[in-house]
């Protein structure tokens, strides 16, 4: 008896639909994506509840590193060269300032500034330089400098102070910025700190639970 | 009229034996490689992408007044001391430091019993809430993780009134002798 001949089937199968969804994932991550800018100084900051994301703009960031040196940093370009003419001014360094206006953060006490603006920018790593001094056993605190100089550069502007400190760092460091900080009347500052779960059962777990959660 | 000759060859009819109809030729592509491609650029979007964005808790610093009648006055009983000591160790004490050190306790980081939630929550069990505060003197020793961890304590127990305050001498000497002790003790 002759059998019925069964069809072949084709085994391609069509690719377009699922070419279609990894190139619409593709196209998702590729735009969401924010590249982490390669940081010169290496700080591992502590975790906390807090909620609110940090802000980014008009900030003024001072790190505090493991081995408990102190940089500071302003992003905006404009307020940079407010403080570089100041310092030139005020302090009478004669430092570039272009080359103050490029540096991604400083960290010298002002007698090396202008021979660590000079050096080139790959050379500035976080662990070679002695960061600003701010224990006062050692000499003036530097960073109420630094404060002066941000505090009168963002006059009438909104500063966000941040205050990035690493798991390790000892807190005399972060004791002398601290003090900077209120030398110049900062009291309100923020300090970067990578997000972590509400402990369950906490009474802060219950206020949330409740929908009560305000983030001030 | 006019008309489109549609028909692959011959114009219509029937083809004879012996003439070869034109090979279609399929016009799917294999997308294989493609969604390959694809895949491969998703997974290392996936991985480099930094979903955490760094958060930020605030922190308002108390005024340093010089004068001792503008300083706040805080209620003896409603005051909670927590001491941040190094190699991770925390000592409290309720209301004033008892000359002799008697109520100078140790606590630790953990969620235990003696653990310092456990008694930041204690202390606030036990006091009508506009007479707690909760200082916090972190000694020279301590990290700056351990200063972060004692904040956040505050904003997970939501303690309203807290400051961070500079050790006195007597404290830090204290907290240096408990820890060498406690250091001695496990050796």
């Amino acid at each position: 008896m002759a059998r019925p001949k069964l069809p072949r089937k084709s085994t391609n199968v069509d690719m377009t639909a699922m070419c279609d969804v990894a190139f619409l994932l593709l196209t998702f991550f590729i735009l969401a994506t924010k590249f982490k800018p390669p940081e010169a100084i290496e700080i591992v900051t502590p975790k906390s509840v807090a909620s609110k994301v940090a802000p980014s703009k008009d900030v003024v960031l001072v790190s505090v590193d493991r081995d408990g040196k102190v940089f500071f940093s302003v992003e905006d370009n404009d307020v940079k060269k407010e403080i570089a003419n100041e310092i030139n001014t005020t302090k009478n360094l004669g430092i570039d300032v272009n080359a103050f206006v490029s540096a991604p953060f400083i960290g010298v006490p002002f007698s090396q500034l202008k021979s660590f603006l000079a050096m080139p920018e790959t050379e500035r790593k976080a662990n070679m330089l002695p960061g600003i001094p701010v224990d006062t056993t050692k000499g003036p605190n530097e960073m109420i400098d630094w404060m002066r100089y941000a505090v009168s550069a963002y006059q009438g502007k909104k500063m966000n102070l941040l205050l990035k400190g690493d798991n390790k760092s000892k807190y005399p460091s972060i004791e002398g910025v601290i003090n900077a900080f209120k030398k110049t009347d900062q009291l309100k500052f923020e300090m970067v700190t990578n997000p972590e779960a509400v402990p369950t059962g906490s009474e802060l777990w219950k206020l949330a639970q409740k929908g009560q959660r305000t983030e001030d | 009229m006019a008309e489109m000759d549609t028909s692959s060859s011959g114009g219509g009819h029937k083809k004879g034996p012996g003439v070869k109809k034109g090979k279609k030729m399929s016009t799917r592509v294999d997308l294989t490689p493609m969604v390959d491609l694809g895949f491969l650029l998703i997974t290392f979007f996936i991985f480099t992408t930094t979903m955490s964005q760094p958060t930020a808790m605030k922190l308002f610093l108390p005024k340093d007044a010089d004068k001792p009648d503008e300083q706040n006055k805080i209620k003896e009983s409603g005051a909670l001391t927590i001491l941040l000591g190094g190699d991770n160790t925390v000592f409290y004490y309720e209301g004033e430091l008892a000359p002799n050190g008697a109520n100078f306790k140790s606590a630790n980081y953990s969620n235990g019993d003696d653990g310092i939630r456990a008694v930041i929550l204690r202390k606030k069990a036990s006091t009508p809430e506009k007479d707690l505060m909760v200082v916090i003197k972190p000694s020279p020793q301590c990290t700056y993780k351990n200063v972060v961890d004692a904040l956040d304590e505050m904003s997970i127990n939501v303690i309203k009134r807290y400051a961070l305050v500079d050790i006195s001498p007597v404290e830090e000497q204290l907290v240096e002798k408990s820890v060498s002790a406690a250091a001695t003790q496990s050796k």
